[in-house]
């Protein structure tokens, strides 16, 4: 499939021109899709005896309108519908190659519920608290795989936005604290941060050619040195701690939406982040594929240079996006502070750009589908904690466990092989 | 010889000194060859110092009072640079405890450093040497207080091999990943150190949690006590540690250097990493070097953690690396790949650390001061443009010619 669609009326005709193109199948998502049905049968089913219900409550929110009957699943028969559920998808993956990851994802999707039925059987666990905390834990990591996306779209890798969110965290939290607790000026602080760093990243690797993995690698032990110094000096000193004490924006609730069961309270009572981050989702999704700079930066990205012979300025439209990229990392690092616990701690985003990265390449470069993909990893991540609560027999360690596994196995392409842009990681030399 | 010299030249990361003739053609060779890392090192240094200086209350203080009293500013500005690189030297130099602890610290560097240049020369990128370096300590540890009953000369080699496969076999799953799937080892071996931390958490917490006085499972996460037989023996009494590690680190060097430049498999892997295309039209075995590669380096990677467990430690517990993974990556930069600039750039790292332990408590420096040395050596040395800017020194030529004009300011 062709990154640089054209763009107007002239996509139909080529479109229907290269329709005949038998699709080769893709036998990744069909074995892994069946891989996922027997799973289901063999650790769940077998184990759950007959008669058990699975209760799934879904407290949360305000009003009489917010309040929910709970959810009641006979456990054996729910595991079954889920296995026979992912079987279906292996053979919609086999029949059509090209959503192919849309039906592995929904396969795994039936795994985790069966996980979940099978985790609460005879015991009543609290859905919507657990969505909620998969919506709020893939915000950062939606962000993260956005900049990931602007900048390999260009051509750029980025392994550096963890380090860029590191800084941006920090440079959020000073931002908030010396304006006088402005939050606005922190997240401001922190999109400048990003930007900073970015730019770092864009000299070294457009201006210096100097390989964009030890580039990107350079920036992230940076942001760990300059904030652990800084914090150390700071943060931690009884004479300046009141610089790390931020606070954090607080929810906005919508008016009348937010009273939907459910959904309500689910969706329209987010913070600023949330909301910013679907917009941000929408946004991108119109500014690549929708404007000629999207165009654009898809050119470079591809097929460097081409776009220069018709007169795009590669190293400019890198730049541009390498350094909006840095603006996306750090709002994706405000929100660890200013968004969430309102403080700076030391290494706080651990690892979240890089499993950012891993969620750009699931969703396939694209912005829908790295939101899609966060929302995944950011399910993943709310696991352990729900399921804590619950006392079943894994031990908390192995479930942290478990967004890094999810991320090596989609990196490792078992899910069927992503296509990065074409001049992805290479340097331009004009 | 003259092929090997001629692959040098091309690798990417990899200049070997040209010789001549005489005296003053090696001496030549040496300025030329380590110029840009002195320069590196030397620029990371003096922008660090600004920042200690720039990040300083008590110049903010002198700051104010500037038009009345400049000299004052200046003399503290001079004072709090002088305080921290003063105490780092005290505690890289200034005794022979010093300069024992100083030796100890960089015996897990040069392990580390040489695990992530193998993978280097071989076109890897192993940013997972912490990992490795956990699993290995965890499992040396292991078999160190677990098997019990054997003479030394068996549990010591028996422990350091446990560890060592422990490193390749963990550092193996992206060797073989990258080899099968094409998938990127950078981002595989971050997500196996952070799977180490947690497996790690889980033993120390569990398995393998040190038992309390009375037999019942203890309050630390904390291993049992490696026994004795499994003890890297030390050179001298309390409280000197420096031990055999160090020994087995530049033998291990010697050992690198051996694969790498005098043996078939050694030029087999530099020309995968310089050329795996060429390479394979050649008919090397480039996914079998690929993971062979990786293996080595994540059982060179896991003895930085057995040589800090048998010889320093003895036991192992939360949070143990204290960051080798990543200045891992600085040294293989610094040393340009090759065993004997990675031992140098070992050496520096492990008295600069070693003596930052020393700022950290007299001078309230921040240790991390040196992470930030680390980072803008890299950036000089990946960017020698930049050094040479700064430095107004000419330009490198092309590539395949650089090695061969470099020098300074001469052609």
């Amino acid at each position: 499939m062709s990154q640089l669609q054209p763009v107007g009326p002239v996509s139909a005709d080529l479109l229907e021109e290269a329709a005949p193109v038998v699709e080769p199948k893709r036998w990744g998502p069909v074995v892994a899709s069946v891989l996922v049905a027997l799973a289901i049968a063999v650790l769940f089913i077998r184990v759950v005896p007959d008669g058990v219900v699975t209760t799934f409550r879904m407290a949360g929110g305000q009003g009489a309108a917010a309040r929910v009957a709970p959810w009641v699943i006979p456990s054996r028969p729910g595991l079954v519908v889920l296995a026979l559920f992912a079987l279906a998808m292996a053979v919609w993956a086999y029949r059509a190659p090209r959503r192919a990851n849309l039906a592995l994802g929904l396969a795994l999707l039936s795994f985790v519920g069966a996980f979940l039925i099978w985790a609460a059987a005879g015991k009543s666990l609290n859905l919507l608290a657990m969505l909620q905390s998969t919506l709020v834990r893939a915000v950062p990591l939606t962000l993260a795989a956005l900049s990931g996306v602007m900048c390999e779209r260009s051509g750029v890798i980025n392994i550096a936005i963890e380090g860029m969110m590191l800084t941006a965290a920090f440079g959020a939290v000073l931002g908030t604290t010396l304006s006088g607790g402005s939050l606005w000026i922190g997240l401001l602080v922190a999109m400048l941060t990003g930007l900073l760093m970015a730019w770092v990243h864009g000299v070294l690797s457009i201006k210096y050619k100097v390989d964009q993995i030890v580039s990107g690698t350079v920036i992230n032990i940076l942001a760990v040195g300059l904030t652990s110094y800084l914090s150390g000096r700071f943060l931690q000193d009884p004479a300046f701690n009141w610089l790390n004490r931020a606070g954090t924006f607080a929810p906005v609730k919508i008016p009348v939406l937010n009273r939907i069961p459910v959904i309500g309270p689910l969706l329209f009572e987010g913070n600023f982040f949330f909301y910013l981050t679907i917009a941000l989702v929408i946004g991108l999704s119109i500014l690549l594929f929708r404007t000629r700079f999207g165009l654009r930066v898809r050119a470079v990205g591809e097929h460097p240079r081409a776009a220069d012979t018709l007169g795009v300025n590669v190293y400019l439209m890198r730049y541009a996006a390498v350094l909006l990229g840095g603006v996306l990392a750090g709002l994706g690092g405000a929100y660890f502070t200013i968004g969430s616990v309102g403080r700076f701690d030391e290494q706080m985003t651990a690892g979240r750009g890089f499993i950012g990265l891993a969620a750009m390449i699931f969703g396939n470069w694209t912005p829908a589908g790295a939101f899609g993909a966060s929302l995944l990893f950011g399910f993943a991540d709310s696991l352990q904690t729900r399921l804590q609560i619950l006392g079943i027999p894994i031990p908390s360690e192995f479930l942290l466990m478990a967004p890094y596994i999810v991320t090596i196995v989609v990196i490792s392409g078992l899910v069927g092989r992503a296509t990065p842009p074409a001049a992805d990681g290479q340097p331009y030399e004009k | 010889m003259s092929e090997q010299q001629r692959l040098e030249s091309t690798t990417p990361t990899g200049q070997g000194p040209r010789q001549r003739s005489g005296v003053a053609a090696i001496l030549e060779a040496a300025t030329s060859w380590s110029l840009i890392p002195i320069l590196a090192v030397l620029t990371g240094f003096i922008i660090s110092a600004i920042f200690i200086v720039v990040t300083d209350p008590a110049v903010w203080a002198a700051w104010d009072e500037i038009t009345t009293r400049p000299g004052f500013f200046f003399a503290t500005a001079w004072r709090s640079v002088a305080t921290a690189f003063g105490a780092l030297f005290q505690g890289a130099f200034g005794s022979p405890y010093a300069l024992s602890e100083s030796l100890v610290t960089s015996t897990p560097y040069i392990f580390a450093g040489l695990a992530v240049a193998v993978g280097f020369r071989a076109g890897l990128f192993n940013i997972g040497a912490e990992g490795q370096l956990f699993m290995g300590a965890l499992a040396s540890v292991y078999v160190g207080y677990a098997v019990t009953g054997l003479p030394a000369f068996i549990h010591l080699p028996l422990a350091i091999l446990a560890g060592m496969a422990a490193g390749a076999i963990w550092a193996g799953i992206p060797g073989w990943l990258k080899a099968r799937t094409g998938a990127h080892e950078v981002v595989n071996t971050i997500m196996l150190n952070y799977i180490a931390y947690r497996l790690s958490d889980w033993l120390l917490n569990g398995p393998m949690k040190r038992p309390g006085p009375d037999g019942r499972p203890g309050w630390v996460p904390i291993t049992p006590e490696v026994l004795p037989t499994a003890w890297l023996p030390r050179f001298f009494d309390e409280p000197l540690r420096l031990h055999w590690g160090f020994v087995l680190a530049l033998l291990a060097a010697v050992g690198v250097w051996y694969l790498l430049f005098r043996t078939n498999f050694g030029f087999e892997m530099r020309s995968v990493g310089t050329n795996p295309k060429a390479a394979r039209v050649a008919g090397m075995r480039v996914a079998l070097v690929t993971v062979a590669a990786m293996a080595i380096s994540g059982a060179l990677a896991a003895m930085a953690g057995v040589s800090q467990t048998l010889g320093v430690d003895r036991w192992l517990g939360q949070g143990f690396s204290a960051g080798y993974g990543f200045d891992s990556i600085a040294l293989a930069l610094l040393g340009k790949s090759h065993p004997a600039g990675v031992v140098a750039a070992a050496l520096l790292f492990g008295f600069l650390r070693s003596g930052a332990t020393r700022m950290q408590s007299a001078a309230g420096i921040p240790i991390d001061i040196i992470t930030i040395v680390q980072a803008l050596v890299i950036i000089f040395i990946a960017a020698e443009a930049l050094i040479r800017k700064i430095y107004r020194l000419k330009p490198a030529a092309e590539r395949t010619q650089e090695v061969f004009t470099r020098g300074w300011g001469s052609a």
